[in-house]
């Protein structure tokens, strides 16, 4: 569903070129859970915001479902994120002053649905937060946070949510419990996942890992051995890539 | 995003700083109301001035004492002069046969007297007149009756009061056949008469020549026997205005002339030493005065104007400073599908809630202070205020147009963030 090549994408500090991506052939496939891991600097998140289509390559084509996206402009890219991608944010970014149902409802605002406080209830009690719903972010826990973002990201029934180092911001216990909810909807629902992470054992998740250095792939290989245990301290199990 | 959703979310994204948002509110407030409320009291003195010009009557021309320079009307009106006319003019003017277009003439004395009834008193303008008057002015008795052709030829002791001073002297009670004192002159020396009351004036109000519900009329020759220095040397009596009522306006140039000609023929001048007004005249003049203080009321509504600009100045200020604190949720607005546009849209309704809010407020404030200052007395002068609704849709349709003017900018900076550095601002 998802096919980059040759992408490149170089940022000006100044005068200055400064290339982030250099020449990115990815494809990924619908119903997929990779994970791109690498240093800081390597590119990772530029390779995300083109994959969300909140950023544009400088050169080299997207196709998002079989449309080219790289030649759209920046109201077809809104509506794209709309429709088809879900972002979930290592800093949640929620909105400080809504309820958590509203947050969940943002997206449906930018779009014509007339059922919206309903779905997003569903959302939120797809993800046991049935009892949260009128609580606001400072009320939450950074998991209940996280899952109030994975919730809003959910409530447009996306072909393909991007994580930005969703469990960076919370401890061990909490970022499995994060990464077991994405398990189970790439699972359960094929929604395709795409991670970025640093973390081995958080990558550890994803039947596919892909190494970023210097903006290139150094590595794209499958897990043989993802993450399997729905309980416990998943932490100290971690298998290697 | 839809409208609705629009809205709702700017009056949440308001509430959320109530105080900034009052307090942004608050120069638009004044602005408006201020603008309304000196708009409407412009209004009112315009319509003042219509309303006395109205009240004199209609079709008039006044002949008052005066140099020959003809042009010279401010001194003909105010200022003191010889008096040239006698009631023996006023007589002559009234002859149908020579002037078929004349159709009433009433010849004039004014004096300022004190007036005494029972344990009341009063200042007054006394007027001596003719039975003529009434129709001449266009202004009636309401009660009893105005001074007969009788009481001229008799000099009788009569006189009919203005509504006000009757409620003055009198209040409830009927004043008809009751005795009034009248006293000229200083207080130690005053020449005083006991008239009968015959009758009460219909109310009136202010016109071009001041408050005529404050007036006391007599018969002119009682006027002139007892008053000495009214009298001419030749043993004729003086008049200080004679009002002329003609059928029509178009009449007016001709009755002009021929009276004039009447006129030096019978003083045996060759330079006029009277002055003819017409109705117009008298309003120019009114009106010149006026203007003076409507001017003031305008430069005073344009400077409330400019708190206006000013207010604006204030919400863009806010705005920016709104969207610079926001920029993540700009970003976040934007990952999750937020076009251009929906952004535009949030910050421009959100500067137009607050300046529409604030006009309508304003609108309020304004209408109300109006309301208060209509017929009070401020700074020395009598305040008649008049809110239009063209004032009112200007003032409020001007602060949503600042709102939108001053609103734009802020909100086009918003639209145009990028959302990865929006979403990664701190």
């Amino acid at each position: 569903m998802v096919k980059l090549t040759d992408i490149t994408k170089v940022y000006l500090a100044g005068d200055v070129p400064v290339p982030a991506l250099r020449g990115i052939n990815l494809g990924i496939q619908e119903g997929e859970f990779l994970a791109i891991m690498g240093p800081s600097g390597s590119g990772k998140s530029t390779l995300l915001n083109i994959l969300g289509c909140l950023d544009k390559p400088t050169s080299g084509t997207y196709e998002l479902d079989g449309l080219e996206v790289s030649a759209l402009d920046e109201g077809h890219l809104a509506v794209i994120r709309n429709r088809k991608v879900g972002f979930v944010f290592q800093s949640f970014n929620l909105l400080r002053r809504l309820p958590a149902v509203e947050q969940v409802e943002l997206p449906l605002l930018y779009r014509a649905v007339s059922n919206r406080r309903d779905r997003a209830l569903q959302a939120l009690s797809d993800l046991g937060l049935a009892d949260r719903v009128t609580h606001r972010p400072p009320q939450l826990s950074g998991g209940e946070q996280q899952r109030v973002g994975i919730a809003r990201c959910l409530v447009t029934n996306p072909s393909l949510i991007l994580a930005d180092e969703p469990t960076g911001a919370l401890d061990t216990a909490t970022g499995h419990e994060i990464m077991r909810i994405f398990q189970r909807l790439n699972g359960e629902r094929r929604i395709t996942i795409v991670v970025v992470t640093h973390e081995r054992e958080i990558a550890a998740y994803a039947h596919r890992i892909v190494h970023l250095q210097d903006g290139q792939i150094v590595s794209d290989e499958p897990n043989s051995s993802p993450e399997r245990s729905p309980g416990g301290d998943g932490g100290s199990e971690a298998s290697t890539a | 995003m839809s409208i609705i959703d629009t809205i709702r979310s700017a009056i949440a994204a308001l509430a959320a700083n109530k105080l900034r948002s009052s307090l942004t509110m608050l120069g638009i407030i004044i602005g408006v109301s201020a603008v309304i409320t000196l708009m409407a009291v412009g209004q009112g003195s315009q319509k003042g001035v219509t309303e006395r010009i109205r009240g004199l009557g209609s079709n008039l021309l006044f002949i008052r004492p005066g140099q020959s320079q003809a042009s010279d009307v401010q001194s003909a009106v105010y200022g003191g002069q010889a008096l040239t006319l006698v009631d023996e003019d006023a007589y002559a003017i009234n002859d149908p046969e020579q002037f078929p277009y004349v159709e009433g003439v009433a010849p004039q004395v004014d004096f300022e007297a004190r007036l005494i009834a029972g344990g009341e008193n009063t200042t007054t303008t006394v007027i001596g007149t003719t039975p003529g008057y009434q129709y001449v002015r266009d202004f009636y008795v309401g009660k009893g009756q105005f001074i007969s052709e009788d009481d001229i030829a008799r000099k009788g002791l009569v006189a009919v009061l203005g509504d006000r001073v009757a409620e003055t002297l009198f209040g409830d009670r009927d004043p008809i056949g009751k005795s009034v004192r009248l006293a000229v002159g200083p207080a130690t020396m005053a020449l005083t008469f006991n008239f009968r009351v015959i009758g009460v004036m219909e109310p009136k109000g202010a016109t071009a020549i001041g408050d005529e519900d404050d007036l006391m009329f007599i018969p002119l020759p009682t006027m002139q026997a007892r008053i000495p220095f009214l009298r001419h040397p030749q043993g004729l009596s003086n008049v200080f205005q004679i009002s002329v009522k003609v059928s029509s306006r178009g009449d007016f140039d001709r009755a002009e002339r021929e009276i004039s000609a009447l006129l030096r023929e019978r003083h045996n001048v060759d330079k006029d030493d009277f002055v003819i007004l017409t109705q117009s005249d008298v309003a120019n003049l009114e009106a010149a005065e006026t203007e003076i203080s409507q001017t003031l009321w305008a430069a005073m509504a344009a400077i409330a104007g400019i708190s206006l600009v000013v207010g604006g100045i204030g919400i863009m200020n806010i705005m920016l400073v709104s969207v610079t604190e926001r920029i993540r949720e700009i970003g976040i607005r934007k990952a999750m599908g937020a076009r251009q546009s929906d952004i535009l849209m949030q910050f421009l309704v959100e500067a137009l809630m607050v300046t529409m809010a604030g006009g309508a407020i304003g609108v309020i404030l304004g209408v109300t202070l109006s309301t208060l200052a209509d017929g009070r007395t401020i700074l020395e002068q009598s305040v008649q205020a008049e809110v239009s609704l063209v004032a009112v849709i200007l003032a409020f349709g001007v602060s949503a147009v600042i709102g939108l003017f001053f609103g734009i900018y802020p909100a086009y900076n918003a639209s145009r963030l990028n959302p990865i550095e929006a979403l990664h601002h701190e």
